[in-house]
């Protein structure tokens, strides 16, 4: 442990943690999406629940999540921290803002996005984690299916969820703060990974900013279209 | 003097570190073809004449290559153009009538020295923790008997050219000097004069960053927009990767 105790104690190191977990943090969104991109099929949610149900089951899936909470609360903690850490080397701030000219606004306002998210999230975790985990409350929580899989109805929790326009809006604005989080990180990760190339570099900056907007927007539109009932 | 331009300007006073600065306004006269710090005199020597204190402001060599200007001109380091220095800085770049915000930079790694001068000998206490490079003393050798590709030697120059004035630091959101570090280690890890310190070096200069309390990146690249020297974000990226390998490397 010796060797890899920087990541604790240097800004570069700390800032590297930031950056290993953001990258695991992208490649869950990008599984999550896929995930929840399969009501679109409209088909009663049956692709869905087959794929919930497998997340579900899967032990590897599970030791996963165990990683990715570990991951997400680091990210959360270290986050705060630096942001804190990097405040106090400037006491006595500027009169004068310069705006936007050196820089994007969301670049700027990491903390503020992530804080967006955070409470998004702990909201999200209350609609479909806790329930997926710990059993749905109502009736119509199991369902089978004309193939016979008999299934866990985590499509109908989602639906009876978007029922509530607040709920609808609150999603809508919470992906819209991780677009611009990601906006931000997904570049900003490999520059503090050190992956800075003339080849490459322009190739992750153009994947950053269309995962950017893809995910989140894909995220943002199932609420969307199940409170207009587009998606039966 | 046939198109003198009205300028209104709001300049930091602070009589020391520990002093509480404010804004005092002034008024001057300028010709548009003249360098900020030139109006700076102009402005000076008015305040001598009615027998106040002149602004305290770091100037040297009054043609970019000292790094020795500063200034915070409305907000942004060395003013509103990019790839120069305040002493290059013309009041053309200014409207007749103009209101013009000058402040120190601001960092609490530069306490302020008096008004608009800080103390930049962190930078100095960095780079003696490691931008130095060894050499063996007796004849110069021939300067083509190590042979450097040119791709490297452009791209270490380019890093070379930083020229410690702090504006990267002053433009962080986070007050963080890593578009320097990240210059100064560049500079010396990408040429064969710097290899034996090379790991040593990166490490060094990074822990006496972090002692100075300046503040971590956040990838912003405002350093980079205002830095007069046009140093890119890719030092950054180098400075990672070097220190990563240096620190799995146990040193």
């Amino acid at each position: 442990m010796g060797v890899l105790s920087f990541v604790f104690s240097s800004s570069l190191g700390r800032k590297l943690i930031m950056a290993v977990t953001g990258i695991s943090l992208i490649a869950f969104l990008m599984v999550h999406c896929a995930i929840n991109a399969t009501v679109f099929f409209n088909d009663g949610g049956e692709t869905f629940n087959v794929a919930a149900e497998f997340m579900a089951k899967n032990w590897f899936i599970r030791a996963a999540e165990i990683g990715l909470f570990a991951g997400l609360l680091w990210h959360i903690i270290q986050g705060f921290q630096l942001t804190i850490a990097n405040r106090k080397s400037r006491t006595a701030k500027y009169s004068a803002s310069p705006g936007n000219a050196n820089s994007k606004w969301y670049s700027r306002s990491m903390g503020l996005l992530g804080s967006i998210i955070l409470i998004f999230l702990v909201m999200h975790l209350k609609h479909f984690w806790v329930v997926s985990r710990f059993g749905i409350p109502h009736e119509l929580g199991h369902l089978e299916y004309a193939s016979g899989a008999h299934l866990e109805n985590l499509y109908i929790e989602m639906k009876q969820t978007f029922q509530d326009p607040l709920a609808v809006i609150v999603y809508v604005l919470g992906c819209a703060g991780l677009g611009y989080h990601l906006l931000h990180g997904f570049g900003s990760a490999f520059q503090t990974l050190g992956i800075n190339h003339k080849s490459y570099t322009p190739m992750i900056k153009s994947i950053g900013v269309v995962f950017s907007i893809v995910v989140p927007l894909t995220f943002a539109l199932i609420p969307v279209v199940m409170y207009l009932g587009i998606i039966k | 003097m046939g198109n003198t331009m009205n300028i209104n300007l709001k300049v930091w006073r602070q009589q020391n570190e520990n002093a509480v600065g404010q804004f005092e306004d002034h008024k001057v006269q300028a010709s548009p073809d003249m360098s900020f710090l030139e109006m700076f005199d102009v402005l000076n020597e008015q305040i001598i004449e009615n027998g106040a204190e002149p602004i305290a402001f770091d100037h040297d060599c009054r043609e970019g290559i000292c790094g020795m200007c500063s200034m915070v001109i409305n907000g942004r380091p060395h003013g509103p153009k990019g790839g120069v220095t305040t002493c290059q800085l013309h009041m053309r770049s200014f409207k007749d009538g103009d209101t013009i915000v000058v402040e120190p930079w601001r960092s609490n790694a530069f306490p302020v020295v008096k008004d608009l001068s800080v103390n930049r000998s962190a930078f100095d206490r960095i780079i003696s923790a490691g931008g130095y490079v060894s050499v063996n003393t007796g004849n110069a050798v021939d300067a083509n008997s190590v042979l450097i590709p040119k791709e490297v030697a452009d791209t270490a120059f380019q890093a070379a050219m930083c020229i410690g004035c702090g504006a990267c630091v002053s433009a962080c959101k986070n007050a963080s000097a890593m578009l320097f570090v990240g210059a100064k280690v560049t500079q010396l890890s990408m040429l064969p004069q710097g290899q034996p310190e090379r790991q040593s070096r990166v490490v060094a200069m990074v822990d006496q960053m972090d002692a100075e309390g300046f503040g971590a990146c956040t990838n912003t690249g405002a350093c980079a927009a205002e830095c007069p020297k046009e140093i890119p974000m890719s030092v950054i990226a180098t400075l990672n990767r070097e220190y990563y390998k240096a620190k799995l490397n146990g040193k």
